[in-house]
C-alpha cells in the first residue's frame, strides 16, 4: 500500500489546485499579464493610425512629467480623493452612531440611508445631473428659503463639491453599515465603566469607541481611498472632467488620452501611474494601523 | 435619553434623509410629468398630470428592450460564474492542503491592489486581437475571473474559515470525495455568505460603465447604463424626460428588491467576512 501513488492527502492536494484553477488561470490572464503589458506599452508609442508600435524608452515617462494637464489631473484628483475620503467617512461614523441610540425607526433610516447603494450608479448620476442644473430641483429647494443657488456644474469650485457629494451619498451607506455592526460589537460593560468613572460622552467616545472600532475604521479607509481613485461614470457623465480642467481626474484623463485621443502608450503610461499611487497610498495605510489600530491580532 | 436628545436625532436624521429620498423621488414623479411640467420653476414635487410619453419615447429611440436584456443576462452570468469561481476557491484556500497554498493565495490576493481601470487599455487591445470587441465576453469573462472576483474568493475564504470542520470531518470518515463534501455539505452552510456576494457581483456588473463604453460600440450590444447617456438631442444636450424615464426603469426593479430584502440585503453585507 505505501507505493499507492494516489494517496488520500495527494487526492485531496489535487482537488485543492483543481479547485482554485478557474481563478489562478483567470487572475493570470485578466489580471497580470494585462498588469505586464501595461508596463511594456508604457515604453513604446503606439500608433493607432500607421499601425506602428515603436520602443521609446523612457520617453512616455518623460511626457508625464512634461504634462500640464497631468499636474492638473493630479490636483483634481487630490482634491476629489481627500474631500471624498475625509466626508464619507465622517458621515458614515455619524450615521451609525445615530442609528446605534436604539431608538424607534432605525430600520427606517437605515433602509433610506442604504438605498442609494443599489440604485444604478449612472441612473442615479443623471437625476443628480438633473437636479443640479441652473434652474433644477437642488436651487429650487434652495429657492424655498430665499438662498439663490449658483449653476453648480459651470462653476470649477462649486462641480468639484457637486461630484463629491454626489458620490458620497452614493455610497457612504456601505460604510456606514459596516461601522455599525463594529459599534455593535463594542462591549456595554466599557461604557458603564467609564460612565462610573466620570467620563463624559465625547470622551467616551475618543478613548473606548474610536479604538475599538479602528480596525473597521482601517478597512473602510483603504476601500474608500481606493475606490475614490476609480471614480469615472460620474465625471464622465456629471461634468465630462470640466469646466477646464477642473474635475479631471487621472482615471478619466486616462480614459481621454487612450480611447478618446488613441494615445495608448501614453494611456498605458498614465495606467502604471495610477497603479503606483493605488499601491502606494494602500501600503501607507497598512503601514499606519500599527500606530492606531487597536488590538491588532 | 432624554425627550430633548431623542427629537434633536429624529431632526438630524430626517434633514440627512433628504439628499438620499429626493433624487430618486424627483426621478420617479418627473418622469411621468408632462414635458413642460418637468422644467418648471419652482418645480413642483407631485405631477399636476400624468404621461407616459417619455416611456414609449425610450423604446422608439433606442433598442432599450434589447439593452435592459443585455444588462439582466450580463448581470446573472456574472453572477453566478463568480458565485461558483469564488466559492470553489475560497473553499480551497480555507479547506484543503495543498503545498503553495499560502503563496498562491496572497498572489491571488494581489489583485485587491489592481483595480481595472488599471488594465484597461491591454484588456481592449487582447480582446481586440481575440476578436472580442463589440460582443459581451469582456464584460463576462473578467469581472468572473479577474481583479472583481478576488474580494469574492477572499469572502469565500473568510467564511469557510469561520465554519465548524466536524460536519465535513464526519462526511471525510463516511468516505465522501472532497467534491462531494464541498457540494454536499460546505455550500448549502455558505449560504448567507453566497447571498452577500451575489448581491454585490450583481450591483457590481450592473452598474459597469467604463467597460461597456470602452468594448461596446453597437447600440443593440449596449448595456443600461451606457444607454441612457445617449438619449441625447441632435447638439447632444440630454433630453431629460427620456433619461429620467430610462433611469427610472432601470433603478426601480432593484430598488424593489431591495427594500422587500432589506434585512438580507444590509446584514448579509455586514456580517459576512466584509469585516476582514
Amino acid at each position: 500500500m505505501s507505493t499507492r501513488f494516489w494517496t488520500g492527502s495527494r487526492r485531496d492536494a489535487a482537488a485543492g489546485y483543481l479547485f482554485i484553477a478557474p481563478q489562478l488561470i483567470g487572475s493570470v490572464l485578466f489580471v497580470f499579464v494585462p498588469l505586464g503589458l501595461v508596463f511594456w506599452y508604457s515604453l513604446h508609442e503606439w500608433n493607432v493610425l500607421a499601425d506602428t508600435f515603436t520602443f521609446t524608452g523612457a520617453e512616455n515617462y518623460q511626457a508625464l512629467l512634461d504634462d500640464p494637464k497631468l499636474a492638473d489631473a493630479l490636483v483634481a484628483t487630490g482634491f476629489f480623493s481627500a474631500g471624498l475620503v475625509v466626508l464619507n467617512l465622517s458621515l458614515a461614523l455619524l450615521l451609525a452612531v445615530l442609528l446605534n441610540q436604539r431608538l424607534r425607526g432605525t430600520v427606517f433610516f437605515r433602509t433610506v440611508f442604504f438605498s442609494p447603494v443599489v440604485v444604478s450608479l449612472v441612473a442615479w448620476t443623471i437625476v443628480w445631473g438633473f437636479l443640479l442644473q441652473d434652474n433644477g430641483g437642488v436651487n429650487g429647494l434652495l429657492d424655498l428659503f430665499g438662498v439663490d443657488g449658483p449653476n453648480w456644474l459651470r462653476g470649477e469650485t462649486t462641480a468639484m463639491i457637486a461630484v463629491i457629494v454626489v458620490q458620497v451619498v452614493k455610497n457612504v451607506g456601505l460604510n456606514m453599515v459596516l461601522f455599525l455592526a463594529a459599534l455593535q460589537g463594542v462591549p456595554g460593560n466599557l461604557y458603564e465603566a467609564a460612565t462610573v468613572d466620570g467620563a463624559s460622552r465625547t470622551r467616551q467616545f475618543r478613548s473606548i469607541t474610536v479604538p475599538m472600532i479602528s480596525p473597521t475604521i482601517l478597512l473602510t479607509s483603504i476601500i474608500t481611498v481606493v475606490g475614490s481613485l476609480q471614480v469615472f461614470a460620474q465625471i464622465a457623465v456629471l461634468t465630462q472632467g470640466g469646466p477646464g480642467t477642473s474635475t479631471t481626474v487621472l482615471v478619466y484623463y486616462l480614459y481621454q488620452q487612450a480611447f478618446q485621443f488613441h494615445h495608448f502608450g501614453y494611456g498605458a503610461t498614465l495606467s502604471v501611474l495610477l497603479f503606483a499611487i493605488v499601491l502606494l497610498l494602500t501600503l501607507v495605510q497598512w503601514r499606519m494601523r500599527r500606530k492606531w489600530v487597536f488590538h491588532e491580532s | 435619553m432624554s425627550r430633548r436628545a431623542k427629537t434633536a436625532i429624529y431632526g438630524v436624521l430626517c434633514l440627512l434623509a433628504l439628499p438620499f429620498l429626493f433624487p430618486t423621488w424627483w426621478m420617479v414623479t418627473s418622469s411621468v410629468k408632462p414635458i413642460n411640467d418637468i422644467f418648471a420653476f419652482p418645480p413642483s414635487l407631485l405631477p399636476s398630470e400624468f404621461s407616459f410619453d417619455a416611456y414609449r419615447k425610450a423604446f422608439e429611440l433606442q433598442p432599450f428592450a434589447q439593452q435592459y436584456f443585455n444588462s439582466m443576462y450580463i448581470a446573472v452570468l456574472v453572477t453566478v460564474g463568480t458565485l461558483a469561481v469564488s466559492a470553489m476557491a475560497g473553499y480551497a484556500f480555507a479547506r484543503i492542503r495543498f503545498p503553495g497554498a499560502n503563496v498562491l493565495f496572497v498572489v491571488i490576493l494581489t489583485g485587491l491592489l489592481i483595480p481595472s481601470e488599471v488594465t484597461i487599455v491591454p484588456l481592449f487591445k487582447m480582446f481586440d486581437a481575440w476578436g472580442m470587441v463589440d460582443t459581451h465576453w469582456p464584460l463576462i469573462l473578467v469581472p468572473i475571473l479577474g481583479a472583481p472576483s478576488v474580494l469574492a474568493t477572499f469572502i469565500m475564504r473568510q467564511f469557510f474559515l469561520a465554519l465548524p470542520g466536524e460536519l465535513e470531518e464526519a462526511a471525510r470518515v463516511d468516505g465522501l470525495g472532497r467534491f462531494a463534501i464541498f457540494r454536499l455539505i460546505a455550500l448549502p452552510l455558505a449560504r448567507p455568505a453566497l447571498g452577500a456576494v451575489a448581491i454585490f457581483t450583481f450591483l457590481h456588473s450592473w452598474n459597469l460603465y467604463l467597460e461597456p463604453i470602452v468594448f461596446l460600440s453597437s447600440s443593440e450590444m449596449f448595456t443600461l447604463p451606457q444607454a441612457l447617456t445617449q438619449f441625447v438631442d441632435a447638439y447632444g444636450g440630454p433630453m431629460w424626460d427620456i433619461q429620467l424615464s430610462a433611469a427610472s426603469m432601470t433603478a426601480l426593479p432593484v430598488l424593489v428588491v431591495f427594500v422587500i430584502a432589506q434585512r438580507q440585503f444590509i446584514e448579509g453585507l455586514a456580517h459576512t467576512g466584509l469585516k476582514g
